[in-house]
């Protein structure tokens, strides 16, 4: 029998929340007081509203290393993948409507793909990755064809870590073909890659706000609306604009780029310890490139165990985590991202690091992984 | 990959209706009473099992063969015992 610890839980799933930066939070007070009014008046609080704004915009810009006016704020990273991937096929004015994805980018880029592909009555196609996860540059240029309108590549995996070879790409693609850069999972934790026509990022990944996106459209990309317009300060979004909410996810993003070098290389030597703890539990299948990887995630997988009780026995440890798992998704489906990797789907464990997380509980948890494991597979007669 | 011989011994498991992880749970309980050579068809409507009966052959050293269909069009794995 595993010991069940009575320590304080540990959240180890960063990668689905982060919860608000220190930064962040002071920021946001003070802005409710004064970035409560509508940026498009004239008045007083409309011009503090506004101020506020224009900060917000400027300061992510700095720290994404991009220009001011190629940064909207959208209501989450979903609406700015959206509006970044459609916006460009929407831009385009010959016609070619096809989307080409990689087999492995967040269900938020697929489901755009397939709504757009259901309206234009285009079908989409998939690069495919190899078993870390990545696609091969040859293997997108090969599968650009004539009527292919964006090609969607993510900075790196949401589940697995894996950095994909987005400059490369862009390099290789010249220009053709619009690039569509979904860097959710990447924002502020590492450089933006560059060679991108549209972006987009997700405040609350990073410490910001929930209900914060940032969408980039760069300068001179043919970029149009794929949604109604609206009458706002931002002709790229819809909706009275979260001021204080933009400005506390941009004071967020400045701290953890301010003190990504620290964090990134600590967090990447506790999921390396990860990595190489858990496979003295048998039959384990650790996922993901080892080294070009986002630093703080890790997937594995083990072989005869059920997903959902491996989240709940750890949970009954003190630790929260996600799974890729078909039993633990509202489909029923297993992870997309790991059957293109050919990765195991069952028994499957994300562990994601917050920037406080330290050494002490990854090795409780690589403590009390192998009894978990072994009493799961003991109650399948495994 | 190659497709077992027309009339090759190959030992069907039924696992419809069961969901991950018990089909490949069944696979592994079966394949020491498969003779090595030998195939087992691995009968699964589970979504999970197209991606994971081939991870389970790629962890624990055999071969994997492919997809085709039982008699009533279900999905069937197709795995060769090595060792």
């Amino acid at each position: 029998m595993a010991v069940v610890t009575n320590a304080a839980p540990v959240d180890l799933d960063a990668a689905s929340g982060e919860p608000l930066h220190p930064a962040a939070s002071e920021v946001l007070a003070a802005a409710h007081e004064r970035g409560w009014g509508d940026p498009r008046r004239l008045h007083r609080a409309g011009r503090d509203a506004r101020l506020l704004l224009d900060n917000a915009r400027e300061v992510v810009a700095g720290a994404l290393g991009v220009r001011r006016d190629e940064v909207s704020f959208t209501s989450s990273g979903t609406e700015a993948v959206h509006r970044g991937l459609l916006g460009l096929l929407e831009g385009r004015a010959d016609g070619r409507d096809a989307t080409l994805l990689s087999a492995v980018e967040h269900s938020a880029v697929g489901h755009a793909a397939d709504w757009w592909a259901r309206r234009s009555g285009v079908p989409g196609a998939v690069v495919p990755v190899d078993r870390h996860g990545r696609v091969s540059p040859d293997d997108v240029v090969d599968l650009v064809a004539p009527g292919t309108g964006v090609v969607a590549l993510q900075a790196a995996n949401h589940e697995v870590g894996t950095v994909q070879p987005v400059a490369e790409v862009a390099a290789r693609l010249d220009g053709r073909v619009p690039l569509f850069v979904d860097a959710c999972a990447a924002a502020g934790r590492r450089a933006l890659p560059r060679g991108w026509d549209a972006a987009a990022a997700s405040a609350h990944k990073w410490g910001g706000p929930p209900g914060v996106g940032v969408l980039l459209v760069r300068k001179g990309a043919r970029w149009a609306s794929p949604f109604p317009g609206d009458d706002r300060v931002d002709e790229r979004t819809s909706g009275f604009e979260n001021v204080p909410a933009a400005l506390a996810a941009a004071a967020a993003l400045q701290a953890v780029v301010t003190e990504r070098d620290e964090v990134a290389t600590r967090q990447h030597a506790l999921v390396a310890r990860l990595r190489e703890g858990v496979t003295v539990i048998p039959d384990v299948d650790v996922v993901g490139d080892p080294d070009d990887r986002l630093p703080h995630l890790v997937t594995f997988s083990f072989l005869y165990v059920d997903g959902e009780a491996l989240v709940h026995e750890l949970e009954r440890h003190g630790f929260g985590v996600a799974s890729g798992s078909a039993c633990t998704s509202s489909t029923f489906e297993p992870s997309h991202v790991l059957a293109a990797m050919g990765a195991l789907t069952h028994g499957n464990a994300r562990v994601s690091l917050h920037r406080d997380t330290g050494a002490d509980d990854v090795e409780r948890l690589l403590a009390v992984l192998p009894g978990v494991v072994a009493d799961l597979r003991a109650r399948v007669g495994m | 990959m190659s497709t077992p011989e027309p009339g090759a011994d190959l030992r069907e498991l039924d696992c419809r209706g069961r969901l991950c992880p018990l089909p490949v749970i069944d696979l592994a309980r079966a394949l020491p009473e498969v003779a090595v050579g030998d195939v087992v068809g691995v009968v699964a409507d589970d979504a999970a099992a197209r991606v994971d009966v081939p991870a389970w052959c790629r962890m624990r050293g055999q071969e994997y063969l492919g997809e085709d269909a039982a008699d009533d069009g279900v999905p069937r794995y197709l795995v060769r015992r090595l060792t």
